[in-house]
């Protein structure tokens, strides 16, 4: 994989992973032509479309779009498992995860992101396996601050770790 | 100074926000604010000021101020900085920049934290943006993790160690001795990173391929496990067990069997069983059979294997999910050099995702019919690219008239069905068109001298069209030529100086240039055309200010063949019409016919010189003679209507696909020759029947009806019935849809099945009842034309 982009159906970018090295302005270039494009798609068209070398994969959840840009020898179809595994893992972190959850927490949708995939490529298969990590990595940080900060963390995990 | 706002109070103030200046005006602010805070190297709160960086990085703001900053919270001791200083490297920084050299030092001492998540954001930043100079200082360490035993850290390792590969290729070989036990893990995160890999290495080195080519027989043990065992929670999605493993395995035994007897032989079972067994009803299944074929066209496969291949993509390409149908185009688009035949069963599939509505689908299938047209279906093929031309968006038109233009020359079955197809081209896509097409078409008219008189009157309605690229002076080469020529008939050399007439109007350049041609022939032997350049020369002296008006368009014409009313073109300069072929071919997978032989590209029968029809409102008059001579070149090329390309419903396709043992389609899909008839005409309705015969069963006969409306308002509720003789029986399958739409906008398509078995002559009595026009209508009739062929 490339690179993976969220965006809202207002074109606005939730969150975005580069797997290649790109100048900040051509990533802001790729960014709003690809945008554009899967935008304008109808909702009955496939997940797939070439665009410039890449091969693009898209699905829509509610009021995000997830979109990955793979490289030719890649498999479509498995990557549409990959953003739907995402989705998956992003819904237990967060419990029955929206579009808004992404918006406050998006450092965590990074820190999910990073434990599934690594380069681009699946790192973990199993979801029980990423969700465990990610909750150990988030007490560690509980802890780190509790060390550093008497401070009593109270409510669910969403306001937990304040910065 | 007061505490720095928390990330999400910022969050949500800026997105109270209610115009784009007023957030600008806010993340100035913020950024300030941030800005002192870096100054005064405050270490409490530089976590919470990066991360609110972050975030209006992503709104899209500049951040870069916030670099070192990052490169600070990476340095300190709290996990939390750690996080979000290694996330805020990977999305400020890259390689270009000089100071991400700084971070070398910390990752390495990350690689050796003692607590592993550390660790694992070292690994996880190294294997997302490192530069190849990192990854030379650190490819010791990555090494040195890609041999532990702790899982969680050697799975990040592998792919680290991937990413170290990519960037500098010299360094896989350090990386061997650590890979010979990654298979024997029983963790399924490192199993299938060290597929990923292996694949790495196998794909970079052919040294590599060649030493790995022994782990063929472990992967299919293990690809053997995941799908003999029983139900896994952890890795379940759908009843199936760790699909992305079982793709990334499929794709690396692709890698080791190609070009490899004896691995592609070891692997042959387990592909046979993972194309046989896999559920299908979800993506996931076909995931891994798309990846399963990819792997059995691209090894040394048995034959039996590449033929179940082939046919799960036939079946694909039948799936209702379009993403399947996409993949599957594109596989078959791989496998049609290779395996061209076995592709060539599922033409008439393909051709039919040409009518998809799906961009990407359609591009696909154009790629695969031009990979798939020969000499035995050219006709059939062309008849489907030419409507695709004609319906498709204009980003294809340019690829889809070259390669028609590319087909047409080596397939064409004859040299007058060739310049049809480019005038078709021309009129449909003019201004698409390459430009050297142009002199390729008038190499290939001046070379087919017999075909000048169709070449003429053809290129004539042409130009006067749309096609705008030929020139003036390039179009009177043609039509001199043809004058001049030995070989013109009288005739012929008669409709090229009409032509040129005409052009005088339409032409502004070279007017002078056809009165001279026109002047000259004046004193031609041939009395014919004598008299035509006298007159035509007095029009240019006498009449010259009523030239335009008796050289005008002649006005669309009601023209009456045996046939019944014919689809009427607009002559005299309108373009080839698109009208022509409005009827969408019907939804039905259609092999060829070459019925269409007879019925030609445009569905004109030959088109006879002479048309004994009177224009309907004369031009001005003003010399009746000369009426008369402009009369004569009626250049309708009125074609009876487009014939339905035979069509095989739907019902008889998948048995065949389906049933993976049966390789013989159950129609003959090359050349049956019958012709296709109009059963009825009347009323502005007409059916036309093309038939079909079976292989199978030599009594039955398959006819296609096909259903057009030439009237400006829609039939609707149209319902077709019909009856045989008793000998016959008959069976009527449901229509495409119970409305005929004006304008022969569409059609409605129909099969019906007879059977024969005393091979009578076959008739039927038809009955049609539809609404139009507010009131309802009926009509009974015979069908007595039916062609010897269609039931002998």
């Amino acid at each position: 994989m490339q690179f993976m982009l969220l965006f809202s159906r207002q074109g606005k970018l939730r969150l975005q992973k580069w797997y290649v090295p790109l100048s900040d302005k051509e990533k802001k270039k790729i960014t709003r032509e690809l945008v554009q494009t899967v935008l304008a798609r109808k909702p009955k068209m496939c997940s797939f479309l070439e665009w410039r070398d890449l091969k693009i994969v898209y699905k829509r959840y509610a009021s995000l779009y997830f979109c990955c840009a793979i490289e030719d020898q890649d498999n479509e179809l498995i990557t549409l498992e990959i953003i739907h595994r995402y989705v998956e893992l992003l819904d237990k972190y967060f419990g029955s995860v929206c579009e808004l959850d992404i918006i406050f927490n998006f450092e965590k949708a990074y820190f999910i992101l990073d434990e599934f995939l690594l380069g681009g490529e699946v790192q973990e298969t199993s979801k029980k396996n990423v969700l465990k990590a990610i909750e150990q990595a988030d007490l560690l940080q509980e802890k780190t601050e509790n060390m550093y900060h008497s401070r009593s963390f109270i409510g669910c995990k969403k306001s937990i770790l304040e910065y | 100074m007061p505490a720095p706002i928390r990330l999400r109070e910022l969050i949500r103030t800026i997105r109270t926000a209610r115009t784009q200046a007023e957030e600008r005006e806010m993340i100035q602010k913020e950024c300030a604010a941030i800005r002192s805070s870096f100054r005064e190297e405050d270490n409490t709160y530089r976590c919470r000021n990066v991360a609110k960086l972050l975030y209006m990085h992503m709104l899209g703001y500049p951040a870069h101020f916030g670099q070192l900053e990052c490169l600070k919270l990476i340095a300190s001791q709290k996990f939390t900085d750690k996080r979000i200083g290694y996330l805020g490297a990977m999305l400020l920084l890259d390689e270009r920049q000089d100071v991400h050299l700084l971070m070398t030092n910390c990752i390495k001492n990350d690689l050796n934290h003692s607590t592993q998540y550390v660790q694992g954001l070292a690994l996880c930043t190294l294997g997302c943006m490192g530069s190849s100079e990192m990854c030379r200082d650190l490819a010791g360490e990555v090494e040195k993790l890609l041999k532990t035993s702790n899982s969680y850290l050697r799975k990040k390792a592998a792919l680290c160690a991937v990413h170290v590969i990519r960037k500098v290729p010299e360094l896989m070989e350090m990386f061997l001795p650590a890979t010979k036990n990654l298979l024997n893990e029983k963790n399924h995160g490192v199993l299938h990173t060290s597929v990923v890999l292996l694949t790495e290495m196998c794909e970079r080195s052919p040294d590599m391929l060649a030493h790995f080519r022994k782990l063929v027989p472990q992967l299919v043990r293990i690809l053997k496990n995941l799908i003999m065992s029983g139900y896994s929670p952890e890795h379940d999605v759908s009843g199936i067990s760790d699909p992305f493993l079982q793709v990334r395995i499929l794709r690396l035994l692709r890698i080791l069997g190609r070009n490899d007897d004896d691995s592609s032989e070891a692997m042959n079972d387990i592909l046979a069983q993972v194309a046989t067994n896999t559920e299908t009803s979800k993506n996931v299944g076909n995931a891994i059979l798309y990846e399963t074929v990819l792997t059995i066209m691209d090894i040394k496969s048995e034959s039996g294997l590449r033929v179940l291949a082939i046919n799960i993509l036939g079946r694909f390409l039948l799936n209702n999910d379009k993403n399947i149908r996409y993949v599957a185009l594109t596989s078959l688009l791989k496998t049609v050099q290779t395996d061209h035949n076995a592709v060539q069963r599922h033409r008439s599939t393909i051709v039919d995702c040409l009518k998809d509505l799906d961009v990407s689908i359609k591009r696909r299938a154009m790629e695969l019919s031009f990979a798939l047209v020969n000499g035995n279906n050219i006709r059939g093929m062309m008849k489907e690219l030419l409507y695709f031309l004609d319906s498709c968006e204009p980003e294809f038109k340019a690829d889809c008239a070259s390669g028609i233009f590319l087909a047409a020359e080596k397939y064409a079955p004859s040299k007058r069905w060739h310049i049809d197809t480019i005038m078709r081209v021309l009129t449909t896509a003019g201004s698409y068109v390459r430009d050297d097409a142009v002199p390729n078409l008038i190499q290939l008219i001046t070379n087919s001298v017999e075909m000048h008189a169709y070449t003429v009157q053809r290129l004539y309605k042409a130009i006067l069209g749309d096609y705008s690229q030929v020139t003036e002076d390039e179009v009177l080469d043609i039509l001199e030529s043809v004058l001049i020529s030995n070989m013109s008939t009288s005739v012929t050399r008669g409709y090229a100086l009409t032509a040129i007439m005409k052009l005088s109007t339409r032409f502004t350049c070279t007017v002078n240039r056809i009165k001279k041609v026109v002047s000259i022939y004046g004193s031609s032997i041939d009395v014919e055309l004598q008299q035509r350049a006298v007159e035509y020369n007095a029009l240019f002296k006498k009449y010259d200010h009523m030239r335009s008006a008796l050289l005008e368009r002649m006005p669309v014409m009601e023209k009456v063949t045996t046939n019944g009313p014919t689809e009427i073109v607009q002559t005299n300069g309108e373009t080839e019409p698109a009208p022509l072929e409005t009827k969408p071919p019907p939804s039905g997978p259609q092999p060829t016919s070459q019925a269409n032989d007879l019925l030609d590209l445009l569905g004109g029968n030959d088109i006879t010189p002479v048309i004994p029809t009177a224009p309907t409102s004369k031009p001005a008059s003003a010399g009746g003679e000369l009426l008369d001579l402009l009369g004569d070149i009626n250049l309708t090329g009125a074609p009876a209507a487009a014939p339905a390309p035979a069509s095989v419903p739907q019902i008889s396709q998948p048995p065949f696909l389906l049933d993976g043992l049966s390789s013989q389609p159950l129609f003959n899909d090359i050349a049956t020759g019958i012709p296709s008839i109009t059963a009825y005409s009347k009323n502005g309705l007409k059916i036309e029947f093309t038939f079909e015969r079976s292989n199978t069963n030599p009594s039955v006969t398959v006819i296609t009806i096909q259903a057009s409306n030439s009237t400006e308002l829609d039939m609707t509720d149209f319902v077709f019935q019909a009856a045989v003789p008793k000998t016959f029986q008959l069976q009527l399958l449901s229509p495409s849809s119970s409305i005929v739409p004006a304008f022969n906008t569409g059609t409605i398509t129909q099969v019906i099945k007879v059977l024969n078995p005393q091979k009578q002559q076959l008739r039927m009595r038809i009955k049609l009842t539809y609404n139009h026009k507010g009131s309802a209508m009926q009509d009974l009739a015979e069908v007595n034309n039916f062609p010897p062929q269609s039931w002998q």
